[in-house]
């Protein structure tokens, strides 16, 4: 529906139209800039992924399918998170060696919920390498948005083959728009006081990563 | 604009009390000059940095010259996905759909009249804090920099960094005072470290996000083609705001507008580099209407005009519309660093507030008129401007405005008609500057009397070269 300011709605339509009517057409828009700017070869691409991620303070580890399990265990058991918050389509096997609480988003947690949980643990939609950012798109095993935000460790998996793209012009054919998104490049910051860099504010203050390979 | 920002001093006259301010010129000039640098190399990454601005400029161009289409678009499109579009032709507008919308959902019950910001220009801009505080609805600002402001009462002074005025020492004491009177208390012993004034807001906001109902905030762009929105932040504060509330408002200047998803490939490689000097900046949110079962069930867009379509009518200073906030312009200005934000008397300072603020609010008010000459036309900010707004000939293009309309300065109109003269007769010209080039020993450092006087108390005169460029021309080209 639209609100009852039509009146609004057609001053500044009308507006417009009288301001642009003599303007020129602008050139055309020119897309000659680049679409990658690096080769797209996958091990190098994979490697500037893991440099920038972790040139942006997040932790980055890497393993093969067959060890996910057991680094996904470790990693929780050395933090010493009790409680994992797992959304629906997080691959069962991801969860065999994780000796913690699971908790399920069913039915939805309310806010103050999800702040008492010790970590979260997703996948992902892709992953940029280019600019280090890791991108939710609420699919399967990534959950709604709050559940990624509220609990202060998130643990995302990025598999190798198929999530690693090299730049954003790559990233955007890939993703919908009709879908909630987020993009990720290392854990919540600011620079607010006197331009000094701190880790961590509101959003989860460890980012913890695992490449796939 | 706000009615904060009513009754303000000229520039100059603002300028004159906080270039004396020591502590303050210490703060900016350490912050802006970390930024630059850093902005430089992030700049440098990219070697398509040239491309990728002149596309940023023609998309943002091609966006002015069909706005109508794609707000028309974008309405259709936010429609179809859950929300609900408003439009609201000035500042009070916005305020009053805001408010009603507010007090709609709390209902009666002042508990529930509060609502949660994301850091936005446009809010700022219409006054919006103040408004809703008329009304009897708390907004808490959540972006740690907006936060030191609101509870400091003071104003912002940078587009990105807001409190870039205060140093640790003085957020720390404003901390300490003012927390517990807004919510949870600072914790004791609240040293000046960065990294412990973060957790203290990360811990004063956390019980005002997990309450809230509403969410307020603006966007850095919206997709005409298919009614998405997105906010690009670094904190999390931006997340919390437009995820958790039931309901979402959005305060978005029209010229916000991108017409396609794919535009954003060029914008989100241009903004991050630009403004934080990052590859890219810690969270960036995108919405398309709303989505059941993830985030807020109720999504308000508020269209908000303001001085735009005026500012969209000027062949030469619409162009000022394709900002997108980055505040790179502020960071290498020379005035801006030595000035301040506040000198500007407006939520938008600097070399982009320069030009900004004068045609969205027009020329009447005296700090509005001298706004346009807070400036040497030295042409940083065009250099680093990613969408290559060319601030200088917009500031000089104003400033025949705001002479036109006879503010303007009586010498400086008759010089630029004896300068149209000289350039109009080049045999007087040579003539000129060859007298000019032979006595160049007997011209003074400053000038002892006349209307230019006041422009050489604060610096010496140019010294004239030993022979004219067009004598040396003739001698050594070959």
């Amino acid at each position: 529906m639209t609100a009852p300011t039509t009146s609004a709605r057609d001053r500044i339509l009308a507006r417009i139209r009288a301001a642009v009517a003599d303007a020129p057409e602008p050139p055309p828009v020119l897309r000659d800039y680049r679409d990658s700017h690096h080769p797209a070869d996958p091990a190098r691409l994979l490697d500037l992924l893991a440099e920038n991620l972790a040139d942006y303070r997040a932790l980055v580890h890497r393993c093969t399918e067959a060890e996910l399990p057991a680094l996904i265990g470790r990693i929780l058991a050395e933090r010493g998170s009790h409680t994992l918050l797992v959304p629906d389509g997080v691959p069962e096997p991801w969860l065999t060696d994780a000796r913690v609480d699971l908790v399920r988003d069913d039915p939805p947690l309310a806010p103050d919920r999800l702040d008492a949980v010790d970590s979260v643990l997703t996948g992902c939609a892709l992953a940029i390498a280019e600019t280090g950012t890791i991108v939710l798109d609420a699919g399967p095993g990534q959950g709604r948005r709050a559940l990624t935000l509220v609990p202060d460790h998130h643990l995302c998996v990025i598999r190798a083959a198929d999530q690693v793209v090299a730049s954003v012009p790559h990233a955007m054919p890939r993703l919908d728009p009709a879908r909630p998104q987020t993009w990720i490049s290392g854990p919540s910051a600011t620079s607010d006081i006197e331009l000094d860099r701190v880790e961590g504010v509101h959003g989860p203050r460890t980012l913890e990563v695992v490449l796939v390979e | 604009m706000s009615d904060t920002y009513l009754g303000m001093p000229s520039f100059p006259e603002a300028a004159r009390e906080s270039t004396k301010d020591t502590r303050l010129r210490a703060n900016l000039t350490h912050a802006t000059h970390t930024i630059r640098d850093k902005r430089a190399k992030a700049v440098a990454e990219l070697d398509d940095w040239a491309r990728l601005r002149e596309a940023g400029k023609r998309i943002k161009d091609e966006t002015l010259r069909h706005l109508d289409e794609h707000l028309i678009r974008l309405e259709q499109q936010v429609v179809a996905a859950g929300g609900t579009v408003h439009w609201a032709a000035d500042a009070a507008e916005a305020n009053r759909i805001v408010a009603d919308l507010v007090k709609a959902i709390g209902g009666a019950d002042p508990d529930k009249r509060e609502v949660v910001k994301v850091k936005s220009m446009a809010t700022q801009e219409i006054g919006l804090n103040e408004a809703l505080e008329a009304e009897g609805i708390a907004a808490y600002e959540t972006d740690l920099a907006e936060l030191i402001v609101q509870l400091g009462d003071d104003r912002p002074s940078h587009i990105l960094v807001p409190a870039i005025h205060r140093n640790r020492g003085e957020v720390r004491e404003i901390f300490a005072e003012k927390m517990g009177e807004w919510g949870r208390p600072a914790p004791e012993n609240l040293t000046d470290r960065p990294a412990d004034l973060a957790e203290a807001a990360r811990l004063h906001l956390r019980e005002k996000f997990l309450r809230a109902k509403v969410g307020v905030s603006g966007a850095n762009f919206m997709v005409a083609e298919t009614g998405t929105l997105v906010v690009v932040e670094s904190e999390g504060n931006g997340r919390m705001c437009l995820t958790l509330p039931e309901t979402l408002i959005s305060v978005v200047g029209i010229e916000k507008v991108v017409p396609t998803w794919r535009d954003l490939e060029v914008f989100l490689q241009l903004l991050p580099r630009s403004s934080t000097a990052e590859r890219m900046n810690p969270y960036t949110s995108t919405w398309t209407g709303t989505t059941d079962g993830d985030g807020p069930k109720e999504f308000h867009l508020v269209l908000l005009d303001n001085g735009r379509t005026a500012t969209l009518a000027d062949e030469v200073g619409r162009q000022a519309l394709r900002c997108i906030r980055c505040s790179a312009c502020l960071n290498v200005c020379p005035v801006y660093e030595r000035a301040g934000g506040h000198a500007y008397g407006s939520v938008y300072p600097g070399p982009i507030g320069a030009i900004l603020t004068p045609q969205l609010r027009g020329t009447a008010s005296a700090v509005d008129a001298s706004l346009p000459f807070a400036s040497t036309l030295c042409g940083a900010c065009y250099e680093v401007c990613p969408v290559a707004i060319d601030i200088p000939e917009v500031l000089v293009h104003l400033r025949e405005q705001v002479a036109e309309e006879g503010v303007g300065h009586r010498a400086e109109r008759a010089a630029i008609g004896a300068a149209t003269w000289l350039l109009d007769h080049p045999a007087a010209l040579g003539a000129a500057e060859r007298v000019a080039a032979k006595t160049r020993k007997l011209h003074p450092k400053r000038l002892p009397v006349g209307p230019a006087k006041a422009w050489t108390d604060s610096r010496d005169l140019p010294e004239f070269p030993a022979e004219p460029f067009r004598d040396w021309w003739k001698k050594n080209r070959r």
